[in-house]
C-alpha cells in the first residue's frame, strides 16, 4: 500500500455552487504534497473530504486504504488532522485537551504522559500548557492544533494551513518539524505561502475554482512559468534604458521587464527565450558596456508568477 | 465503551469550568424551592409529602432541560470544534450518548441536591420515602427524556438560542400533551382514539403513574424509548449534515 492519500475524482456541491470538481491525487509515503490556491479555491473543502468530516456530492476518498466513509474508524485513527483555523476547546488546557485525544485515541494510559509530553516538546508549547486555551496568542493555538494531530504519531497528516498566523520564527520551526518527520508518513499541507511549498513539498498541486490545474513537483512546475532560469538585474535608474536595450538584442533573451523601485533604483527581469540559461551572458554583456548593477541573481519568483497565471480569473486573463 | 466513558468525562468536566454550573445549580434550586413553598403552598398543606415539589418538575425541566442541552452540539459547530471532534476515533453513538450522559449526570447532580425537600418532610411528618424515591426516579427519567430531545435540536443548529427556543417547544408538546387543559381544548375536535394516542406519546401520564409510586414497566419502557428514539435522531442529524 503505498498510495496512503487517495482523492478520486471527489465532487462538492453547497447548493448551486460547485465548490470542488472532480479533484484526484494520490500522496505516497515521503511525499507531501503541498495543496495551492487562492482564497476559496476549495482546498479546506477538500481536506474536509479526506478526512470524512464532509460527505462528497461524488467521489471516493481514503486513507492508508481505508474508505473515509465505509470504514471512517479505521481511517481516523490512522490520520492526523488540523482544521483551517485551529478550532479547540477554548475552556481546556493544552494538557487536558492532549490527554483527551491521547485517551480518545486509545494510547495505553502508561503511555500517554509520555506522549503528551513529547508532542508538547515537539512544538514548544512547554510555557503555556497549563493555560487555558482561550488565554493562547494565535501562534500558539495553532500549535496546540499540530500538537493534536501529532500525537499519536499518525502514518498520514492532512494539515490546513499549519503556519497561518504564526511569526516568522515559528513558520521555519514548524516547516523543520514536518521536513523531520515526513520520511515515513504521507502529507498534506494547504497553503498559499509559495516559499513553503519550495521549502518543504516535495510536490504541489494547484488548485482554482475547486478543479486541479496544476500537479508536479515544485521545480517542475516552476519550469512551466516564462519566468524559470529568468534573471533579475538591480541597477540605478539613469542606466536603465542602455541595459534594457543591449540585453534585449541578446539572442537568448526573450524580453526585458522593467519595474522601478526605491532609491533611485530600477529592476529589470530578463526572461529567455525558451527558458535558455543566460546568467553569464547578462553578466560578461553589462560588464562589457561598463553598466554597473547592484545585483545580478536568477530569479526565485517563477513558482509565483506560474500560479499568478494560472489561478487569475478568466475574464480578467481576457481584459489583460 | 472506553472512548464513551471519556467522552462524557471531557463534557461533564467541561461544566465546571465556568460559574455557569454554579449559577445554573443556583436558579434551579431556588426556583424548585421558591415554587414548592409559595406556589404549591408547601407547608400549609399539612400534608408529609412531596407531592406539588414533583408536580412541578415537568414544567421545571421544560426550561432548565434546553438551557442545559442547547450548547451540547450547538457551540462545537459554533467554535468549529466539531470538526475536531468528529474526526477523532469516536464512534458516532459515543459522542452523543457521552455528551447526553454528561448532561443527565449533571442534572442529576441538581436533582440530588434538592435533598433537604426530602429532609424536611421527613421532620414535618412520616411520608412514604418509598413513593418518594419513585417521584425521584420519574423525575431523573423525565429529565433524560427532554435531554434527549434537546441533543437532537442543539445537532441541527449552531445557534444555541435557536436550540433552546425549538427545544421548549418540542418539550411542551410532549409534556401538555397529557395536561387535562389541553386534552379538554382539542376533545372538541379529535375523537377518543386520537386523544388516547396523543396521551400515550406525552411525557405526562407516564411521569404521573410513577409519581404515584407505581413503577410499571410499561412507564420505564415509555422513557428509555423516548431517550433512544431522540439519541438516534440527533445521530441522524449529524449525519445528515455531514453531507453539507
Ligand atoms: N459550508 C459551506 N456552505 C456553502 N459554501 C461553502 C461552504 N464551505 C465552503 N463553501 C464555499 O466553497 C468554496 C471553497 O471554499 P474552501 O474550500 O473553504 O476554499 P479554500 O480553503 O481554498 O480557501 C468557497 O467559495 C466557499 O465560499
Ligand atoms: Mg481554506
Amino acid at each position: 500500500m503505498t498510495d496512503m492519500i487517495v482523492a478520486d475524482q471527489l465532487v462538492k456541491d453547497f447548493g448551486e455552487k460547485r465548490a470542488v470538481d472532480q479533484v484526484s491525487l494520490t500522496v505516497k509515503r515521503g511525499e507531501v504534497l503541498g495543496f495551492l490556491g487562492p482564497n476559496g479555491a476549495g482546498k479546506s473543502t477538500t481536506m474536509k473530504m479526506l478526512t470524512g468530516f464532509l460527505k462528497p456530492t461524488s467521489g471516493q476518498a481514503s486513507i492508508a486504504g481505508h474508505d473515509v466513509s465505509t470504514a471512517s474508524m479505521a481511517a481516523r485513527k490512522v490520520l492526523g488532522y488540523l482544521p483551517e483555523g485551529a478550532p479547540l476547546y477554548p475552556d481546556m488546557t493544552p494538557w487536558s485537551l492532549l490527554h483527551f485525544c491521547a485517551e480518545v485515541r486509545n494510547v495505553p494510559s502508561e503511555l500517554r504522559r509520555r506522549r503528551v509530553i513529547e508532542s508538547i516538546e515537539r512544538t514548544n508549547l512547554q510555557s503555556v500548557v497549563m493555560q487555558s486555551i482561550d488565554t493562547l496568542s494565535k501562534g500558539f493555538k495553532r500549535r496546540v492544533g499540530l500538537a493534536q494531530a501529532l500525537l499519536h504519531d499518525p502514518e498520514v497528516l492532512i494539515l490546513d494551513e499549519p503556519t497561518d498566523g504564526l511569526d516568522p520564527n515559528q513558520k521555519h520551526e514548524v516547516r523543520e518539524l514536518i521536513r523531520e518527520i515526513a520520511p515515513d508518513k504521507a502529507i498534506i499541507i494547504s497553503t498559499h505561502i509559495l516559499e513553503e511549498v519550495d521549502a518543504i513539498c516535495s510536490r504541489a498541486v494547484i488548485i482554482a475554482d475547486g478543479r486541479v490545474i496544476a500537479d508536479g513537483a515544485p521545480s517542475q512546475l516552476a519550469e512551466q512559468s516564462p519566468l524559470f532560469n529568468a534573471i533579475s538585474v538591480v541597477l540605478s535608474t539613469d542606466k536603465v534604458q542602455q541595459a534594457r536595450s543591449i540585453l534585449e538584442a541578446l539572442d537568448d533573451v526573450q524580453e526585458v521587464r522593467v519595474q522601478s523601485l526605491a532609491g533611485g533604483l530600477a529592476k529589470l527581469t530578463v526572461v529567455p527565450a525558451a527558458s535558455r540559461l543566460i546568467l553569464n551572458p547578462v553578466i560578461s554583456t553589462l560588464g562589457e558596456a561598463k553598466l554597473e548593477a547592484i545585483s545580478i541573481r536568477p530569479e526565485a519568483s517563477a513558482l509565483e508568477d506560474l500560479f499568478r497565471q494560472l489561478t487569475v480569473s478568466p475574464d480578467k486573463q481576457e481584459a489583460a | 465503551m472506553g472512548t464513551l466513558f471519556t467522552v462524557a468525562k471531557r463534557e461533564f468536566s467541561g461544566y465546571f469550568a465556568t460559574p455557569i454550573a454554579a449559577i445554573f445549580l443556583i436558579i434551579f434550586l431556588a426556583v424548585s424551592a421558591a415554587f414548592t413553598f409559595f406556589v404549591g403552598y408547601f407547608l400549609e398543606r399539612g400534608n408529609a409529602d412531596l407531592q406539588v415539589f414533583f408536580n412541578f418538575h415537568p414544567w421545571l425541566y421544560l426550561f432548565f432541560a434546553p438551557a442545559l442541552s442547547m450548547r451540547l452540539w450547538a457551540e462545537e459547530r459554533r467554535q468549529g470544534t466539531i470538526e475536531l471532534f468528529l474526526t477523532l476515533p469516536i464512534p458516532l453513538w459515543a459522542a452523543v450518548l457521552g455528551k447526553f450522559l454528561a448532561a443527565w449526570l449533571f442534572l442529576g447532580v441538581a436533582l440530588i441536591l434538592t435533598f433537604p425537600m426530602w429532609v424536611t418532610v421527613n421532620i414535618l411528618g412520616q411520608p412514604d420515602n418509598g413513593v418518594i424515591l419513585a417521584s425521584y426516579l420519574a423525575s431523573f427519567l423525565m429529565a433524560g427524556g427532554y435531554l434527549a430531545i434537546g441533543s437532537c435540536l442543539s445537532a441541527a443548529t449552531k445557534n444555541q438560542v435557536i436550540a433552546f427556543v425549538l427545544t421548549v417547544t418540542v418539550a411542551f408538546v410532549f409534556t401538555a400533551g397529557g395536561a387535562g387543559f389541553l386534552t379538554n381544548l382539542i376533545s372538541e375536535f379529535v375523537g377518543k382514539s386520537v386523544l388516547d394516542a396523543i396521551a400515550e406519546i406525552s411525557v405526562l401520564p407516564h411521569f404521573n403513574q410513577i409519581v404515584k409510586g407505581v413503577i410499571a414497566l410499561k412507564d420505564l419502557a415509555y422513557f428509555v424509548a423516548l431517550i433512544l428514539a431522540w439519541l438516534l435522531g440527533a445521530m441522524a442529524v449529524i449525519d445528515y449534515k455531514k453531507a453539507g
